[in-house]
């Protein structure tokens, strides 16, 4: 690093701080969560897991906060991916590859509308009711 | 490149006694050979504060909290919950009674709020880009292209910060003597010679965010017109020092040190002084004189060191805590920090939180917590179950705080009226087996060692209430000694140089205030409550309770404990040396002490 002018230290700071960002614990913009069992790597869920934070990344989504769970067991459309982001109802989406998974950022989190051919189901009431709808 | 999972391990000094480099290592390796370089980043940070279920390792997203992790569980946390999404139970923190819980909602977190140790656990306190990343330097940029020297002293003056070293003066009127003192060159010192027993809230300060020490350094120079900064720190902590220096390289690499900082014409630079561990050097004229190469002893004040100081020139002395809130203030401005704390102690306060105490560490609350707070809320209440004694602040400079005064919310004032002092922030919480005047016998004998004998009423008025304590706990006191405590002390206080020999008395007047029949019974009835004081204690078995099991027998470190199995058993009083081992030992009351 060599000396900064005081536009290259802000500059720096807002690539930095996204950088870091995803360690707070909630970052207030929804949830993303990836099911990192043994059947969704062995589907190629870390592929998808790093699609979705690389994609949220680019387009500045810093407050998404993306996290990962067991098998949901949902094994045959793994990897799926569960979607609670405010004011759009909580969803899981099968077989998210990563291509899906760009999309699902694009029109789902940022476009407000539901990514239709990957719709696997909604998380189970008992499970919604418990972390808030649409959360 | 873009992590999707973060592991945090505490690398501070105590939890690295117990191996968390070794345990950075081996999730490192781990995360290697599983491929996952590229999605989960292992940082070490500072300090969590969490300290008795050290070593802390955090997982995110999902704020997963384990205590007390071996290197060996390593693999176990790579291969199931960074690799599978299946936190380890076994290793997830469980506060008593609770299921275990997201970091932020331990018992231990949710009282504390944290603007000092806001970096401490969350980023990597050797790599000056994550700083960056949450606010660093920005105070120092709006200290250079936003404000005058004097908006910053407004901002010091409307958020009412004053010393966390002890004394508690006002910040903003140290800085304005100095920067309106006529000589020059000028200095800036961070006085980091933490030296009270049990206190280590700057060194983790030090550990776990450096840099928020040389911001807010760089900004007190432009404030008062200073170009050179020394921390003075003492050489017992390495790990502090390290990576103070790695620090102090980075920023003089970044152009945030040095010569034309971020091209505003503003020179600046930091050097480490290291002390060789002389309490007296947190003395700010002491310190002086030992940063010039002289013995570390005070002169009188004034004039103070803001006026005349460092090489006889102005110089600011500000102790670590106090610095760290600086950054802070400048950027969320002063009347949101004196929107937090008391009347007229604004802010939070460090406490280093140990003794009779399950959860000892680190630990930041506002002004005006109560110490009922502090110690069962955060601190989880008192080890094994036993009954609160007193809790003592300040160090060798403060005082004892019974039960009676739980319930006060902390701040300068009401420690002061209590006897006590805020001081630097050492806490040590004592329970029921604690003697008072063991432990003031203990303060003392610190401050005896460690006055440096410049002036009569320190040198030798201390070493007399030592002696006295001396007698009072081998049962050769009289109730005149009290009144000679009292004498003496009054002196010290009045005569003494400095601050050391000032304050030295204040735990044993504290204790006297708030425990006077304790030190009475050990003179009248020669007898010690707590059983600490071995000369007024007598260790005996009653035979009618004891079934002769031989444990007490066994425990015992000089064998004066004799009989047959399933008999009696007898304690030879001439070779005991009353350890207490078998009165622990006993699990039906038979050994008696009195």
């Amino acid at each position: 690093m060599g000396k900064l002018t005081l536009a290259e230290l802000r500059e720096l700071r807002e690539r930095a701080r996204a950088e870091i960002a995803r360690r707070e614990s909630d970052a207030g913009g929804g949830d993303v969560v990836v099911g990192l069992g043994t059947c969704g790597l062995a589907a190629g869920a870390r592929a998808t897991l790093d699609a979705l934070v690389e994609e949220l990344n680019r387009r500045g989504l810093v407050n998404v906060t993306v996290r990962q769970t067991g098998c949901m067991g949902l094994c045959h459309s793994e990897p799926t991916v569960e979607v609670r982001v405010p004011g759009m109802p909580p969803m899981i989406y099968g077989k998210v590859t990563p291509e899906v998974a760009r999309r699902i950022v694009e029109e789902h989190i940022i476009g407000r509308s539901l990514v239709s051919d990957h719709i696997h189901d909604r998380p189970a009431p008992d499970i919604a009711a418990g972390l808030g709808a649409g959360r | 490149m873009a992590y999707s999972q973060y592991v945090l391990v505490c690398a501070g000094t105590a939890c690295e006694s117990c191996r968390s480099a070794e345990i950075v290592r081996r999730l490192q390796a781990g995360v290697r050979a599983r491929g996952l370089e590229g999605s989960v980043q292992v940082v070490r940070t500072g300090c969590f504060g969490f300290c008795a279920q050290g070593p802390v390792v955090k997982v995110l997203p999902g704020d997963h909290f384990y205590a007390q992790v071996k290197p060996e569980d390593a693999e176990e946390i790579v291969e199931e919950h960074l690799a599978k999404g299946r936190p380890v139970q076994r290793l997830l923190y469980r506060a008593p009674g609770r299921a275990a819980g997201a970091a932020a909602e331990l018992p231990f977190y949710q009282k504390q709020f944290r603007i000092v140790l806001r970096n401490c656990g969350v980023i990597d306190p050797e790599n000056i880009r994550e700083y960056i990343a949450r606010e660093g330097y920005a105070g120092l940029e709006r200290a250079l292209f936003e404000m005058t020297p004097d908006d910053v002293i407004e901002e010091l003056r409307k958020s009412g910060l004053r010393g966390r070293g002890g004394a508690g003066y006002p910040t903003w009127k140290k800085w304005v003597f100095s920067k309106e003192a006529p000589a020059n060159p000028k200095y800036i010192i961070c006085n980091a010679d933490e030296g009270d027993p049990g206190a280590y809230m700057d060194r983790s300060t030090l550990e776990g965010d450096p840099h928020s020490i040389l911001e807010a350094m760089a900004i007190a120079g432009r404030t008062v017109g200073a170009q050179q900064g020394y921390i003075y720190i003492r050489a017992e902590y390495p790990l502090a020092i390290r990576r103070l220096e790695i620090a102090i390289r980075q920023a003089r690499e970044a152009g945030l040190l040095g010569r034309d900082i971020l091209g505003s014409g503003f020179d600046f630079d930091v050097e480490l002084r290291l002390g060789a561990g002389a309490f007296v050097c947190g003395e700010e004229t002491a310190l002086i004189a030992s940063i010039e190469g002289r013995r570390g002893m005070p002169v009188p004040r004034p004039p103070y060191p803001a006026v005349r100081g460092l090489w006889g020139k102005p110089t600011v002395i500000n102790n670590v805590e106090t610095l760290a809130n600086i950054p802070v203030i400048l950027l969320k401005g002063g009347d949101w920090f004196g929107s937090i704390g008391t009347p007229t102690s604004k802010g939070t306060k460090v406490f280093a939180l140990t003794g009779k105490v399950n959860n000892s560490g680190l630990i930041e609350v506002p002004m005006g917590t109560t110490l009922r707070e502090i110690i069962f809320d955060i601190g989880g209440g008192i080890k094994g179950g036993r009954r609160f004694k007193a809790a003592q602040t300040g160090g060798p400079s403060g005082g004892v705080i019974p039960e009676a005064y739980l319930d006060t919310p902390i701040d300068y004032e009401s420690l002061a009226e209590l006897g006590s002092i805020m001081g630097s922030g050492g806490l040590i919480v004592m329970d029921e087996d604690d003697c008072i005047v063991d432990v003031n016998k203990f303060y003392l004998e610190f401050t005896v060692d460690e006055s440096c004998g410049k002036c009569a009423p320190c040198r030798i008025g201390g070493r007399t209430m030592y002696n006295l304590l001396t007698k009072i706990t081998e049962g050769r006191g009289s109730v005149a000694d009290i009144e000679q405590l009292h004498a003496v002390a009054h002196a010290m206080q009045k005569a003494s140089l400095c601050g050391l020999g000032q304050t030295a008395p204040n735990p044993v007047l504290s204790s006297l205030r708030h425990f006077g029949e304790e030190y009475r019974i050990h003179i009248k009835d020669r007898r010690c409550p707590s059983g600490r004081c071995k000369a007024l204690v007598t260790y005996s078995i009653l035979p009618d309770k004891c079934i002769g099991c031989t444990l007490c027998a066994r425990r015992c470190p000089v064998n004066c404990i004799s009989g047959e199995r399933r008999k009696a058993h007898v304690i030879d009083a001439t070779r005991c040396i009353k350890c207490g081992e078998c009165y622990e030992a006993c699990k039906f009351g038979a050994v008696l002490r009195a």
